[in-house]
């Protein structure tokens, strides 16, 4: 009920404002309604004007109070180019932004009606507007070439010393997958998949994957200074690895492979340094909507030198020393989907390696 | 600046009508249900287009209202939204499954209900026949059936708001598998079906609505309205109406393989899946698939929202600064690139989906070089009020408004059109920032230039002035109150679409800025209510329009009668013999030639 009150009396009040509003529209006929609207126009052409000169204030107040608050300097080689990148657009569009603000408001207030001013009959002007078509084309240009060449070399082939890691999403947590002593990640098949022993669904048949490490807190551990190329997969919707110090994503897909590839240049100790925070920590964002959890879907990234990621892999156990997961293949999943199993044994290449 | 006289009361043109009309037209009276509801006169289907836009407009307003004070004020609850939502916001708190039912139904309702629909179903109706001098549209009958699709849709669309599950919750792009699995989230249950069939209707309405426009202009010009002496207003709509005609279907077939996915168990998006504990038969699928054709009709579909309000800015800032509009010629070329680069760039809202890098390289050229017919617009607005003489009319400061965003929204899209720069920034909030301001309030500030300019040709009446430049102000400085900061959150890598930020390190520090962002919101929100208790009372309480042309402009519209019945002109329709842009001494004291008026001896053609 109360709820409705409310609701009638807003209802009320703004019935109250039309009817005051109207009045003075009103009295605006009675005083002679061409004065009147002559000084209408002028406070509102003022007004206008002062709309722009609060709002570049208000930018630089905006601009202050954020700057300190932005991220801190790049953690990877790919972003520093990123950030030099940005900030060349920034200054590009930032001069287009200034120029074209201050024609506008300027030329609103300064060619505002008065009763002498007659207006400039000018419909077209081939030379201006071949000059306003070129000079973008050619600062597009610039910006396109720019752009390409950071994007071919971010989605190159990563170098060939670079350790491999696997993430995959699902509803709603981070699995990291390390490829073990031999380098090299087993193949997984989503039929396989059980949450209870066998959560990435690898192919006990493959003996690649016998000493793969599965980090299930979301935890990623990352040599600084040394390449790392991401392989990323999904096990259920669509979900995306968002790397904000590194400035990388990229999107986890089911049913497709995905990768990304960067270098880490800061580590986590360092960084905590440089942001004067102790309890900074790079941090994995789910950055495609996938759920109810979406917001909560976070993964840690800890960049360290090679002899503390040595010693932190040594202490890890294999998933499947973990689980001790029974040596016949396909076991795990057969009471949960048997039949798609059994139906499609050759679709099994489709699995990921 | 009046040219014509005094003509009272909708009931008083119908008194002198002699009868001797060469064209059937009907003048007799109309029941209220034929008149008013199953109308197939193009100006009421018009304003049937503009209520329903604006109820919808509330609607999805609100929404945002109550998903900001969850971003704004993560711990604090409000009881007043339990008695909105019931249990979704369980002890004034809303649940995170319908904080993501509201985000999604917020950007359907205002992309597709209100900015398409709304937008220019109500302008495309309301102008073409008028400023071409056509009676009515090419058929009247396809033009009420759209208007009736769009209001099936929307009645479907507002049940899903009801059903248990809760509406549909997988953004409004509704990507698969989200969307197509019931397991993956509660709003991909009966809400997503109701949400797939709301949606077809609507594209049937669009279709409908479409190939009426464009057979409409293409066809029935009036005499001597040649294609170039057309308004810019109508070149805008045809060329939304194209982009509509031409990638709707496509988004329906995506539709239809999504609702073929979700009931009947074929795998067109969906591949080696495991979700609720077990793993699903389909294999073979891409969810890329959907992408593509989604952003198919999704890119097309940004400048069907932004173009009518180019058109009417155009017009506007034209007729309140009483000068032609700048390079005519130009803008059209321009809306003609725009168009065609608009099928052309769908793929750069995928660059980092594991789409090919290469195609990605393609499409950053492609999207970039939309810049160019935009810049050349913006340059062109500029030099139409340089040295013009300028009315500050409520219309008028939407134009300069609806201007202004256009640059600030516009230029942010070079950052995200090029692929390097979209890595870092795509989802995050400077995408929210960049979307909202360019599509959202631009074109939300061309649709108001539109529909204070031409409210007078609606209805008889003006609205309130005062009311008219509070609503202004308020807009303006919210819009970029709200927009602008978001900017830097999105380049600290602020992800969009989530609940709550306090649990992460690098992201927590924006609560003071959020809950800004929030309170700004909501005051614009209310804003937004002046405008409409504006548009209402005026409806019935605004001050009459006692001259036919009040604005001095030279279009065909302005020619009718003020409150014209269903046939447009009571005579013949006038013939045409300029073009619309003639702001020029008459040698009566005008400023303006009307279209209708020959030319002088001497005189030359534009």
């Amino acid at each position: 009920m109360s709820g409705f009150l409310t609701i009638v009396l807003i209802g009320l009040v703004f019935v109250i404002i039309y009817q005051i509003a109207k009045a003075s529209e009103y009295s605006t006929v009675l005083r002679g309604e061409e004065k009147i609207n002559r000084r209408v126009n002028r406070s509102m052409a003022l007004l206008f004007l002062l709309f722009f000169v609060a709002g570049m204030i208000g930018i630089v107040i905006c601009h202050n109070a954020l700057s300190d608050k932005m991220l801190p300097v790049s953690a990877s080689d790919h972003g520093v180019r990123y950030d030099s990148m940005l900030f060349t657009t920034l200054v590009v569009t930032g001069i287009v932004f200034v120029i074209t603000q201050t024609l506008l408001f300027w030329f609103a207030f300064r060619y505002q009606s008065t009763e002498k001013r007659t207006s400039f009959f000018f419909p077209h002007n081939n030379k201006l507007e071949l000059v306003w078509t070129t000079v973008p084309a050619i600062a597009m240009a610039c910006l396109v070439a720019i752009g390409l060449r950071n994007w071919v070399r971010e989605t190159s082939a990563p170098p060939k010393d670079s350790m491999v890691v696997e993430v995959v999403g699902k509803q709603f947590n981070w699995l990291i997958r390390y490829p073990g002593k031999d380098g090299v990640l087993g193949k997984r098949d989503f039929r396989k998949i059980d949450d209870a022993n066998n959560i990435l669904g690898l192919d006990w048949s493959d003996k690649d994957n016998m000493d793969d490490v599965i980090a299930q807190n979301g935890e990623l551990h990352l040599v600084v200074n040394k390449p790392v190329s991401l392989i990323i997969g999904s096990r259920d919707v669509i979900h995306d690895v968002g790397l904000a110090h590194f400035r990388m994503k990229m999107d986890a897909v089911p049913g497709i492979v995905t990768t990304m590839w960067f270098t880490p240049t800061i580590t986590s100790a360092k960084m905590k340094e440089i942001t004067g925070n102790k309890d900074f920590v790079y941090e994995i964002s789910c950055d495609q909507m996938c759920g109810k959890g979406h917001y909560s879907m976070r993964g840690t990234v800890i960049v360290e030198t090679q002899e503390e990621y040595d010693a932190w892999m040594a202490k890890q156990q294999s998933y499947y020393a973990l689980n001790n997961a029974p040596a016949t293949p396909a076991a795990p999943a057969a009471d949960s989907s048997a039949a798609p199993v059994q139906k499609t044994d050759s679709a099994k290449v489709l699995t990921m390696k | 600046m009046s040219n014509s006289v005094i003509i009272e009361g909708p009931n008083v043109a119908h008194g002198i009508d002699t009868g001797d009309h060469h064209h059937g037209h009907e003048h007799h009276e109309q029941h209220f249900i034929t008149k008013y509801i199953f109308s197939q006169d193009h100006k009421v289907i018009g304003k049937q287009f503009l209520i329903t836009g604006i109820v919808w407009a509330v609607i999805g307003a609100l929404m945002s209202v109550f998903f900001r004070l969850q971003l704004g004020f993560p711990n604090e609850t409000f009881p007043i939204m339990e008695k909105f939502l019931g249990e979704w916001a369980k002890g004034g708190k809303l649940s995170p499954e319908f904080y993501y039912a509201l985000v999604t139904m917020h950007g359907t309702i205002l992309v597709f209900f209100v900015l398409t629909a709304g937008l220019s179903g109500t302008f495309a109706n309301l102008l073409i026949p008028l400023q071409i001098g056509a009676r009515d549209m090419a058929s009247p009958f396809m033009n009420m059936l759209s208007y009736w699709f769009f209001f099936l849709s929307s009645v479907i669309m507002f049940i899903s708001l009801f059903v248990q599950t809760g509406p549909a919750s997988g953004g409004w792009t509704t990507y698969p598998p989200l969307s197509a699995l019931k397991e993956a989230s509660l709003g991909s249950g009966v809400g997503m079906d109701l949400w797939l069939i709301s949606m077809a209707l609507f594209v049937v309405s669009s279709l409908l609505g479409g190939l009426n426009y464009i057979s409409t202009i293409l066809n029935m010009r009036t005499k001597g309205m040649t294609m170039t002496r057309m308004p810019l207003t109508i070149w805008a709509l045809l060329f939304t109406a194209v982009l509509g005609v031409l990638s709707f279907p496509v988004l329906l077939s995506g539709f239809v393989l999504l609702i073929f996915d979700r009931n009947m168990g074929t795998s067109f998006y969906l591949s080696e899946i495991f979700i609720g504990g077990k793993a699903l038969p389909h294999v073979g699928g891409s969810p890329i698939l959907y992408q593509h054709l989604f952003w198919f009709l999704g890119h097309p579909e940004v400048y069907i929202i932004m173009l009518p309000g180019m058109g009417m800015a155009s017009e506007v800032l034209s007729n309140h600064s009483r000068k032609p509009i700048f390079g005519y010629m130009a803008m059209i070329i321009s809306l003609i690139g725009i168009t065609l680069l608009a099928f052309l760039v769908w793929a750069h809202h995928m660059f980092v989906t594991g789409m090919s890098p290469f195609l990605g390289s393609v499409f950053v050229l492609l999207t970039l070089l939309i810049a160019v017919p935009s810049a050349v617009k913006v340059f062109n607005w500029l030099t139409t009020i340089w040295r013009g003489n300028i009315r500050f009319t409520v219309p008028m400061m939407f134009a300069l408004g609806f201007v202004s965003l256009f640059i600030s929204g516009g230029l942010t899209g070079i950052f995200l059109g090029n692929s390097a720069l979209d890595i870092h920034l795509h989802d995050t909030y400077f995408v929210i920032a960049h979307f909202h301001i360019v599509m959202g309030v631009s074109a939300f500030f061309g649709m108001f230039a539109g529909i204070y300019h031409w409210f007078p040709k609606m209805f008889g009446r003006f609205m309130n002035n005062t009311l008219g430049y509070i609503h202004f102000f308020l807009t303006f400085a919210g819009a970029y109150l709200i927009f602008w900061p978001m900017h830097y959150e999105g380049i600290a890598g602020m992800p969009r679409r989530y609940y709550d930020y306090s649990a992460w390190e690098s992201f927590k520090h924006f609560d003071n800025l959020n809950a800004f962002i929030s309170i700004a919101a909501i005051m614009v929100f209310f804003a937004q209510l002046i405008f409409v208790v504006n548009f209402f009372a005026s409806i019935f309480r605004g001050r009459k329009v006692m001259v036919k042309n009040p604005w001095g402009s030279p279009t065909l519209e302005w020619t009718t009668e003020i409150n014209p019945g269903h046939g447009n002109w009571e005579g013949d329709i006038p013939e045409v013999h300029r073009w619309p842009y003639d702001y020029k001494d008459d040698g009566n004291g005008n400023d303006f030639i009307p279209q209708t008026v020959p030319l002088r001896p001497g005189e030359e053609a534009h």
